[in-house]
């Protein structure tokens, strides 16, 4: 088993990073009283692990025996009938599934699928009534009106169904929704939050930790707890036991987008546009997020600039996204990214208007291949 | 560790007035529908305004108390957002409904007058064509139906229909009475709240009740039964104070790299952007320090960044973008970039 799995907090007491939060949730539980939750923060925070903790509080060790179902479901629309595949993990007293993977339907899953699933009440063996915990992933993915219609379900159902929501950015979640919800904000582990759970998995695992290794895992891991549990294990395959000089592995995406953009920075020709589009692609084939590339790259090309070319980098990456957004494809969107700017480190040289001339040029061809 | 046993409902469901009479701050529309209780004479109705200020509320409070409890069901048809209303829906489940004719004669002191009630809520979200679909509706069968349109944006509702109500504006409540109601239920619920924690309350929920009470009970399940107004920052979302101005201050500092990483600080400790914009803004405009010029400049990127975050983009980049135009603004760099 992965070490990030393994050392998984079960319970709400072995919390380690977000103990306040924890806490909180337990005082919850113990006064017999839960709304709805908005869990909310950066991914690898531990959102997931403190619902997971959180339902055992509830329900005890019943939530671990969980099932993957693969169901379709046939809604009635008026005039047709819809089709929907929807992967569910669930157990006797949660279901816990991701309501944006239905895309453009979502709306019809919040509306049947979640409504129905809502309104029927579980009853224990003693007879007594009590009540289910759906578990949303991802809310923030929800179209608008998938989110309006969750709103009145919500109060609705309230006595036989809580809902426990989690999502990245809570602004992409309607304040009507919020409103409804007990806000939990998880925020990233601090970096000596993390050297703490490393330093726990190396006594747990028996290692000898050299000193500053674990510093140096946390401070590459951006903060993000899951990517530092998995980069310490990285190194443990590597090479065991530890040197102090012991090189971290990096990620083969973040090295490769890190030599895309010295690219940039040496050359900026359309020869070049066209071999940074190629290793675009190979990323993009490889699944890596295209915001995510996006962002990566404004992060190296900042590295790189001299500070007033860093405000242009930075507008035009923010500029670029929301247009990807927007749009279809993702790749014209980085291309034009990565055009502009080789333009804007470009501009002082006079042959300006030349080069934009030539882009284009290669634009049009490029377009066709 | 057994399961939890289902208890109270929210507060904002426990404390909702069963009364026309008894909803705050709407004299006006209190009045008519008191006459309306006394003649049983009643027009198709437009409730506006913004949220937590008692529209759906009102609405339910009125059908109740014209109909009563054993009536209510067959007499008023309650449809929100949550329910599919396309254009289907209006052509059959509201038209059949609707189409039913019912007697009078009142019952156990409720006045049960001859008609039903359909009951829109949060109608701005129908289709244009649902609406219109409705237009013919409403007058066929006005002798037998009343329809309550309940809505936050009056302007998304088709003039044909927004024309055959008589319409009400609901204000954002106002602190006093915000006050008062949020007093009563902390007698209620045996809560004590000092006098700093009510103000932050009431400026936190901007004349929303729902909000101010769904952030007392979200605080009182935390944090036990003495509030303090840091409590309930902590429960509404808003980010505290301090975090405003260092981003601020970064920005000011006129050093790109400071500014990025207090943004990217923000972003790690998972602050919502859209409610950063929102607060940056007010501790703009509150600086006298900057040019009305600058704050201009400011305010038009704010702007900007948060139409781009509705359309979904990422908030990183776009806090980015907001921290890197305002640096541009107060270190005096020219608005326009080299290469536009």
């Amino acid at each position: 088993m992965l070490w990030v799995d393994k050392y998984r907090p079960r319970t709400l007491d072995k919390i380690i990073a977000h103990e306040e939060i924890a806490q909180n949730l337990k005082k919850l539980v113990s006064e017999h009283d839960c709304p709805h939750l908005l869990f909310y923060g950066p991914t690898g925070s531990g959102k997931k692990t403190l619902v997971m903790a959180l339902l055992k509080q509830m329900f005890g060790p019943g939530v671990e025996k969980v099932k993957l179902e693969n169901k379709m479901w046939k809604i009635d629309a008026g005039t047709r009938t819809i089709e929907l595949e929807l992967t569910m993990l669930s157990s006797t007293h949660h279901v816990e599934m991701n309501p944006s993977d239905a895309g453009f339907q979502d709306r019809y899953i919040v509306q049947e699928i979640i409504k129905e699933m809502a309104r029927n009440r579980p009853v224990d063996t003693k007879g007594k009534k009590g009540f289910k915990v759906l578990v949303l992933n991802e809310v923030d993915k929800l179209s608008r009106e998938a989110q309006h219609s969750l709103r009145r379900t919500m109060e609705k159902y309230s006595a036989s169904c809580r809902l426990i929501l989690c999502c990245n950015s809570s602004s992409k979640v309607t304040e009507a929704v919020r409103s409804r919800c007990l806000n939990i904000r998880v925020n990233a582990p601090t970096e000596e939050q993390i050297i703490k759970v490393l330093e726990f998995i190396g006594k747990k695992e028996n290692l000898q930790l050299p000193p500053g290794l674990t510093a140096r895992i946390a401070a590459q891991s951006n903060r993000n707890l899951r990517r530092a549990i998995l980069s310490f294990e990285t190194c443990r395959v590597q090479q065991y036991p530890f040197t102090i000089n012991q090189a971290l592995p990096p990620l083969d995406w973040e090295q490769y987008v890190s030599e895309i953009a010295s690219d940039i920075m040496k050359e900026q020709s359309p020869k070049r546009l066209f071999s940074v589009r190629g290793k675009i692609y190979e990323l993009l084939v490889n699944c890596i997020p295209p915001e995510i590339i996006l962002k990566k790259l404004l992060s190296e090309l900042l590295k790189k600039l001299d500070s007033e070319l860093k405000h242009e980098v930075c507008h035009w990456a923010a500029y670029y996204e929301h247009r990807m957004r927007l749009g279809q494809k993702a790749i014209f969107h980085i291309e034009a990214f990565v055009a502009n700017q080789s333009l804007v480190q470009m501009e002082p040289v006079s042959s300006f208007d030349h080069l934009k001339d030539s882009l284009c040029a290669s634009f049009s061809r490029i377009s066709y291949v | 560790m057994a399961p939890v046993v289902q208890s109270s409902q929210p507060w904002v469901e426990k404390y909702r007035p069963r009364q026309v009479k008894d909803v705050a701050h709407q004299d006006e529309v209190v009045r008519v529908l008191t006459n309306t209780l006394e003649t049983a004479n009643c027009p198709h109705m437009l409730f506006y305004g913004p949220p937590g200020t008692g529209k759906t509320t009102t609405a339910l409070a009125i059908s109740h108390q014209l109909f009563g409890p054993e009536l209510y069901k067959s007499r008023v048809l309650e449809l929100n957002a949550s329910d599919d209303r396309g254009i289907n829906v209006v052509r059959t489940k509201i038209k059949d409904f609707a189409a039913v004719a019912v007697g009078s004669g009142s019952r156990q002191g409720y006045p049960c007058p001859p008609y039903k009630i359909i009951i829109l809520d949060e109608a701005d979200s129908m289709t244009e064509d649902a609406q219109n679909a409705l237009r013919r509706t409403m007058e066929t069968y006005s002798k037998v139906t009343r329809f309550f349109f309940i809505c936050n944006y009056i302007s998304r509702i088709i003039e044909p229909l927004a024309s055959r109500c008589a319409k009400f504006r609901f204000k954002p409540l106002s602190e006093g009475i915000m006050s008062s109601r949020i007093l009563h239920i902390c007698g209620e619920e045996g809560l004590t709240l000092d006098s700093e924690a009510l103000s932050t309350l009431s400026s936190i929920s901007q004349g929303d009740l729902r909000r101010a009470i769904t952030y007392l009970q979200s605080a009182a399940r935390l944090f036990g039964s003495s509030i303090t107004s840091k409590d309930l920052i902590s429960v509404s979302g808003v980010i505290p104070q301090e975090v405003v101005e260092a981003v601020f201050a970064a920005c000011k500092s006129g050093d790109f790299d400071v500014a990025n990483k207090e943004v990217n600080n923000v972003i790690a400790e998972g602050y919502p952007v859209s409610q950063m914009l929102y607060q940056l803004l007010e501790v703009i405009i509150n600086n006298d320090d900057i040019s009305d010029e600058q704050k201009a400049r400011i305010c038009k990127k704010l702007g900007e960044a948060d139409k781009c975050l509705i359309d979904g983009a990422d908030e990183y980049l776009q806090l980015m973008y907001v921290a890197s135009h305002t640096i541009r603004a107060l270190c005096d760099m020219p608005e326009e970039l080299h290469f536009d």
